[in-house]
């Protein structure tokens, strides 16, 4: 065997040990399916319904008795544990597999937690849970941009806050959501041409950068709240909002349509940036560039890429993208400007970065994955489920943990990720 | 030249409090060993900006920057400023007027207030004249204590972001027992201040663990960890055990009268036994750091963790003390708030004192005197901060400007050099940047 390929082996397959514990995972989940969500349900049955008012074509509530479905689940999650543990499965497998143990994790909780109540509006709850993802992918995305090339951003939650606040104050004045969408994102920026000058130029350590920004803004946009936005309400903070576009033909669609059709321009936006990040950093000459700036700033210097101007660039691009995502927080959602009102959504953008392993698709995935729980924890709350939304509101973060410490594949920074860089 | 003497008065400049005072036999400003005027030495230092004079320019920078930010958002300044040209000189006069209100304003709020000594020697109360210096005591009390945590951390070359979460870990394990737990008088005290400790401790060690069996990454751990902490202590006051009785929104019941930390100088100041608690610490840290083995680990493995392996030493039990008495430090400042100034939990006891403590550890250069000072000028700022607000009606959110501008102008000794054109020379006391992987 070449060493080629036993390294492109050595990368397919996981440990035996590592391997096991994942399967213990997926049985362990089968197991919660099946005894505590299946045992412990409230009589009655849980009702999905699928069709929202006003829709074109209605779709059938789908109605699940918790016994059968939760138990039925489990053992299949318990099965397909022990496959995953006997069998060396590719990664595709291994992944399919995991996937489903996961989604029937979720529907058996949803069946136990709507068991006996009211209804659980299941296209509502997706297109919650996309709307509100929209700051975290953003954030996320704007992540990605910069730690790909070298800079690490823990600042994004100062620049959706700064965002949020230039956003609502500028189209609240001029009486333009545009102008006020365009002036988020330079409000985004601004934090990252402070973070720029003091990562790149000044090579301040980028993790204390990032805090201390989040705090300068938290400071400046409370400050101006107070001194010009509660005395001037009606002038500076009383912004209209987005309304919501439904894409002809596209938007019909049951159930896909009012969750991925029906929504304000910033989820468009937001679909584009993503596609334009994957693309962007991984297929064409400037992501390639970017990537090597990030992994190997020496050896992109010896080939003449300029570092110190791909950095900026990233930081700056990254800041635009966080501020949109600032902006949705105001103009994209409730409107007016409140103290504080990113609430740590930032750093739920950078666990999901992290989570999604400094890739984009991963981030917007994690995001989303956020999105879901924060969603699910709002709907239960309305629904009175068994299970106390603040703990819901913890997996997030938790999942985060667990990532990190490597129990579900650990991630690998870019290997330049905070280092400043000094030309020889 | 002598580089040693420089290096030397260097030295003296940059230990709190020291300034040119030596007393090493050549006597105080007559000269030094070649000869060389020490007041000529002290200049250079100053001309090349070491820490002392970096630290001192970034808050007077910072002063400037919010004085700017305060004139030009003040209403009647904005209308002097309209009318430039009709009346030039107005416009600079209420800018000043409403910068320099709102300074003194805070001065006499944290510090002494011209007022109450006044009014003081006229017959009215003496404890008036020490209110303000009692609420900046008051206000620097958890500062102090959550920034030696993150100072420590820092010596071991941990970053600890997760003060907040410590912090809540120690408040609801003191706060319990104060309200649930029925113990004579000084025991009670004692063993809640011991239980903030333990609170905070167990999510330190949490993460020490974490890091030191797996590696994960202690900036991103604690992070999550602090929202974690947040939504617990938010589900635990809507149980039954922690809510107070009669009481719809969450809040647990007032901590036992045998729990608080007791006032120091009467019922009327706030100050209280919270504050030599933090003193004590810092004692005890700089103790811990210079004094002991475990602190020469620490140090060891914060400058130079595969250095450290290779002298025998092991970074990860390292990783995992610091971490305990770190958490544990942030955990007292927990206890320092349920028990000597809000004496309830509620879902938002930690305020801002996590991103706070990190401010505070950078401008002490993560030494515990220094962290002392910069906790004492937080607090006061805080202070007077919330004066300043009363009566001037400008925000106290200014405060938090200031302090992350004083942080960010001291990070960066090469821009407060560009800035005050002064001579280069090597980093002083410049933070050496890590990335993810560091």
């Amino acid at each position: 065997m070449s060493i080629q390929t036993a390294v492109l082996t050595a990368r397919r397959s996981i440990t035996v040990e590592r391997r096991h514990v994942l399967a213990g995972l997926l049985v362990f989940l089968g197991l919660i399916d099946a005894l505590v969500f299946g045992y412990l349900a409230s009589k009655g049955d849980a009702v999905f319904t699928f069709t929202l008012t006003g829709a074109k074509v209605n779709v059938p509530n789908l109605v699940l008795a918790p016994g059968p479905v939760d138990e039925g689940l489990g053992a299949l999650s318990v099965l397909l544990g022990i496959v995953y543990a006997t069998f060396d499965l590719a990664r595709v497998p291994r992944r399919l597999i995991a996937a489903t143990c996961l989604v029937g994790f979720v529907v058996s909780f949803l069946v136990w937690s709507d068991a006996g109540r009211i209804p659980l509006p299941f296209v509502s709850l997706l297109a919650t849970t996309m709307s509100s993802s929209i700051p975290l992918m953003l954030g996320a995305l704007a992540g990605c941009l910069c730690e790909r090339s070298g800079v690490i951003n823990v600042a994004i939650e100062g620049q959706l806050l700064l965002g949020a606040f230039g956003a609502a104050v500028v189209a609240s004045a001029f009486g333009n959501l545009w102008l006020g969408l365009i002036t988020g994102a330079l409000c985004g920026g601004l934090i990252a041409l402070l973070l720029g000058a003091f990562a790149i130029r000044y090579r301040v350590d980028q993790i204390v950068l990032g805090i201390v920004l989040n705090v300068f803004a938290s400071g400046l946009t409370g400050y101006l709240y107070d001194a010009a936005l509660v005395p001037y309400e009606n002038r500076l903070n009383s912004p209209q909002t987005f309304n919501p576009i439904k894409i002809p033909l596209l938007g019909d669609i049951p159930i896909l349509g009012p969750v991925l059709f029906d929504s304000t321009v910033f989820l468009y936006i937001t679909y584009i940036v993503i596609a334009l990040v994957q693309v962007g950093l991984f297929s064409t000459r400037w992501g390639l560039r970017v990537r090597a700036v990030g992994e190997h700033p020496e050896a992109a210097d010896t080939v003449g890429i300029n570092v110190l101007a791909t950095r900026w660039r990233n930081v700056i691009l990254g800041g635009l993208v966080a501020g949109i995502g600032g902006a949705y927080l105001t103009i994209g959602s409730v409107g007016s400007f409140g103290k504080d009102m990113s609430s740590g959504q930032g750093f739920i953008a950078l666990a999901a970065m992290i989570f999604g392993r400094w890739t984009p698709l991963g981030a917007v995935g994690a995001a989303l994955l956020f999105g879901f729980t924060t969603a699910v924890a709002n709907v239960l709350g309305t629904l009175g489920a068994p299970i106390p939304s603040d703990i819901l509101l913890m997996l997030p973060y938790v999942a985060t943990i667990v990532a990190v410490a490597g129990l579900v594949g650990r991630g690998r920074p870019p290997k330049a990720d905070g280092q400043p860089y000094v030309k020889a | 030249m002598s580089e040693a003497i420089r290096a030397d008065v260097r030295a003296d400049v940059s230990a709190p409090g020291g300034g040119a005072t030596r007393g090493d036999g050549t006597g105080a400003g007559s000269g030094s060993d070649d000869g060389r005027p020490v007041a000529k030495a002290i200049l250079d230092a100053v001309l090349e900006g070491n820490s002392v004079v970096v630290t001192v320019l970034a808050i007077f920078s910072a002063v400037v920057v919010g004085g700017l930010l305060i004139a030009f958002t003040d209403p009647p300044v904005l209308h002097a400023w309209g009318q430039l040209f009709s009346n030039p000189g107005n416009a600079f006069v209420q800018a000043w007027d409403a910068a320099s209100g709102a300074y003194s304003a805070m001065f006499e709020s944290a510090i002494i207030n011209p007022h109450a000594v006044a009014a003081a020697f006229h017959g009215g109360s003496v404890t008036a004249v020490f209110n303000p210096l009692s609420e900046t005591a008051v206000n620097a009390t958890p500062l102090i204590l959550a920034g030696l945590s993150v100072a420590l951390a820092f010596r071991a070359g941990l970053f600890n972001i997760g003060a907040a979460g410590q912090f809540i870990g120690g408040a609801m394990i003191a706060g319990w027992i104060g309200f649930a737990v029925n113990l004579p008088v000084v025991i009670h005290v004692v063993v809640a201040v011991i239980g903030g400790f333990v609170g905070g401790a167990i999510v330190g060690w949490f993460v020490g663990f974490l890091k030191a069996r797996t590696g994960a990454h202690e900036v991103i751990v604690t992070i999550m960890l602090n929202y974690v902490m947040e939504f617990l202590i938010l589900y635990l006051l809507g149980l039954t055990v922690f809510r107070q009785k009669g009481r719809p929104d969450p809040i647990s019941p007032p901590v036992a009268g045998n729990a608080t930390l007791p006032h120091l100088f009467g019922s009327v100041l706030r100050v209280n036994a919270g504050f030599l608690v933090a003193l004590a610490a810092a004692a005890a840290v700089w103790w811990l750091l210079e004094r002991t083995t475990i602190g020469f680990q620490l140090r060891t493995v914060g400058s130079n963790s595969k250095a450290a392996r290779s002298a025998g030493m092991s970074p990860e039990s390292t990783w995992i003390v610091v971490m305990l008495i770190a958490g544990g430090l942030a955990g007292l400042a927990g206890s320092a708030v349920v028990q000597g100034t809000d004496f309830v939990l509620t879902p938002q006891i930690y305020g801002t004192y996590g991103f706070d403590a990190i401010t505070v550890a950078l401008l002490g250069r993560a030494k515990p005197g220094g962290t002392v000072l910069a906790s004492l000028l937080f607090g006061a700022l805080h202070a007077g901060g919330i004066g300043m607000q009363a009566q001037t009606q400008i925000p106290v959110d200014i405060v938090t400007v200031l302090q992350s501008l004083i942080v960010l102008f001291v990070a960066a000794p090469p821009l407060m050099r560009e800035v005050f054109r002064l001579r280069s020379t090597r980093a002083a006391g410049q933070l050496e940047a890590r990335g993810w992987s560091g």
